[in-house]
């Protein structure tokens, strides 16, 4: 049996081709689909019915949007820096149909009496070039925030720039375990070496961190802090309207749709079946594999709808703080331990060792646990300090207190 | 100047002899606690959706919701109002416009000396407020719960007397005709009019 990349490289120049608009057309219709189908999950999670005017069960709305968006009038403000103004939205929305180009969709199939799969390329550092393509996907962002000349675009492109860059590491980190286990960065051996046990399953907490950090890298809610049409009107994208918007808009979910497809085929076995039926992956010529692949990215999108309908916006600092104090150092650690057992077991480790090294890894973290609990109920209990007067001038308190204790009835003065 | 100012004496209340009381901040919730969240948004995805589909179905409003104005008829056709412009003066955005008039025998629109020739309720100003309808002394305005008042041009915002007035209702005479035999218009305002007579009938 060959390999993936041996069958996808014997593919003539016309079936490239082919391949790569049916990507494109599958992945602006997934677009418009995960629009309408988001409004309407989020509706019903409110008890409202959410757009069902355009078209039956409004499926059409979407694209009501946006023909209503190509029409608007395109304004571009006199502050703004022209030539990046413009190419923001195009840097943004290029780079997300990208990363789609090394997704294995489908296995083995036969397409127009070619054998084939419904995977562009496959390059050896699949999952690299797809990290790249993401970040690069960030100067859109970033750029449109800069360029709009305006203050709240500036402060919504900074925060994505800064939000983006954070919680890279963590999804980079936590794809390092993949890596390790799967012994390649290419996406379709990742997907097969996922034949027996998912790796959502091996490598549960590296796929916990990955999904968080997804959320965050494509600015997302709870984590849009980027947008907080609350703070910031918008973000990034305040300035811009009509066509420039749309592509804005179609970036942010072709995003979603393609860290959800990086996860099915890292995380949840790609296009293979779910477990025990493995049988239904030869139906309809080795195409029903695409139907797995896209209830599997389904199922990550309505987790995004789920989180958005469910979650309140994190405060920045809240949002910093969990990315770079807890994300990065759980997944650090996750990766060190994840090392050592591979190592383990391709030198034959007895199994009385692995287990040895995970019983002691278990200790250890409880015991860092009960260290940290015992520091934090000692800062509770601490008395609040004194604080002397600082040598710069300060207003005078209007009553002179020195600190207000609230949690004494009649409280006396500190 | 200044010195005749008394400088403010230092409060002599402190905010520590104000009791309050014990402020209890449990902290964040646990995280089981906090994923009661998702199962609050998931179990309503399956509830019945509790919006109306308007134009195509219409809920009745409560009953005293404040709507469309009405100008109504005593129980034998002749109008209430009296054109005393009591609404017009109670009205806080300056919304109706009365111009009365005299009754005369050939010309009765209302009991009594005086009706409302000119009534003109302004709905781009009116903010159904309802005081037009407390100072009313006859009971000729009312406000109904027609809603639906949106329309194109501000000309067509402006209703007449004879988009406010009530319809006919069974054994009502249009006005103007005279008043009920042997009936003054105290009589009327009492409510002793109980329908139209055959000699109102002016029109045969």
């Amino acid at each position: 049996m060959s390999t993936t990349a041996q069958l996808i490289g014997a593919d003539p120049g016309w079936l490239i081709i082919v391949k790569a608009a049916l990507v494109f057309i599958v992945c602006v219709v997934l677009t418009i689909m995960s629009v309408w189908g988001e409004r309407r999950i989020v509706a019903r999670m409110q008890q409202r019915s959410g757009p069902n005017r355009v078209g039956k069960f409004g499926l059409l709305q979407a694209l009501a949007d946006g023909v209503k968006l190509a029409l608007k009038e395109d304004l571009i403000p006199a502050a703004a820096d022209k030539v990046v103004f413009i190419l923001a939205p195009i840097i943004s929305a290029t780079t997300c149909f990208m990363s789609f180009a090394v997704i294995p969709i489908t296995g083995e199939v036969t397409l127009f009496g070619h054998k084939t799969a419904m995977q562009l390329t496959d390059i050896p550092v699949g999952v690299l070039y797809v990290l790249a393509i993401a970040s690069v996907g960030v100067y859109g962002i970033v750029l449109a925030g800069w360029s709009s000349g305006s203050t709240y675009p500036l402060l919504g492109g900074l925060r994505s720039s800064a939000q983006v860059i954070s919680y890279e590491i963590a999804m980079g980190l936590s794809l390092v375990a993949v890596f390790i286990y799967s012994g390649s960065m290419s996406t379709s051996d990742i997907v097969a070496a996922q034949g027996k046990w998912w790796y959502a399953v091996v490598l549960f907490p590296s796929f916990v961190i990955y999904c968080i950090s997804m959320v965050g890298e494509t600015n997302r809610a709870p984590f849009d802090l980027a947008e907080a049409e609350g703070e910031l009107v918008g973000g990034f994208h305040t300035e811009y309207s009509s066509l420039k918007f749309a592509l804005f808009f179609l970036a942010e979910y072709v995003n979603i749709i393609a860290v959800s497809a990086l996860a099915t085929t890292l995380f949840l076995g790609g296009y293979h079946a779910l477990p025990g039926l493995g049988f239904t992956e030869t139906w309809l010529g080795g195409w029903f594999t695409l139907i797995w692949f896209f209830i599997k990215v389904l199922f990550f999108f309505f987790i995004f709808v789920w989180l958005r309908g469910t979650l309140p916006r994190l405060r920045y600092d809240q949002f910093m703080q969990f990315g770079w104090k807890v994300l990065i150092p759980v997944s650090i650690l996750w990766i060190l331990v994840v090392a050592t057992l591979r190592v383990l077991s391709l030198q034959g480790a007895s199994r009385a060792v692995v287990l040895a090294f995970a019983i002691g890894i278990v200790i250890i973290v409880m015991a860092v646990n009960i260290l940290f609990e015992n520091s934090k109920t000692k800062k509770k209990n601490m008395p609040v300090a004194q604080s002397a007067k600082p040598s710069f001038a300060v207003p005078e308190l209007p009553i002179q207190v020195s600190s207000i204790n609230v949690s004494q009835k009649g409280g006396d003065r500190v | 100047m200044s010195d005749q100012i008394e400088p403010i004496a230092p409060r002599e209340i402190s905010v520590h002899d104000v009791e309050f009381e014990q402020v209890v901040q449990n902290g964040p919730k646990g995280f089981f606690d906090q994923l009661q969240g998702f199962w609050v948004t998931f179990i309503t995805m399956f509830k019945k959706v509790n919006t109306v589909q308007y134009p195509e179905e219409k809920e009745p409003t409560a009953e005293r919701f404040h709507g469309r104005h009405q100008l109504n008829r005593h129980e034998d056709g002749l109008e209430k109002c009296i054109g005393c412009e009591l609404c017009a003066w109670a009205c806080p955005a300056d919304a109706i416009l009365v111009e009365g008039a005299d009754n005369t025998e050939d010309n009765r629109m209302s009991p009594g000396e005086r009706y409302g020739k000119v009534y003109q309720i302004n709905y781009l100003r009116c903010v159904f407020c309802g005081l037009c309808i407390e100072a009313c002394p006859t009971r000729a305005l009312t406000m109904t719960n027609e809603y639906e008042l949106a329309d194109d041009s501000r000309s067509k915002l402006i209703f007449e007397k004879a988009d406010l007035l009530a319809p006919l209702r069974q054994g009502m005479l249009m006005p103007p005709h005279p008043m009920y035999p042997d009936m003054e218009d105290v009589n009327y305002y009492r409510g002793d009019v109980k329908g139209s007579h055959p000699s109102q009938d002016v029109q045969k």
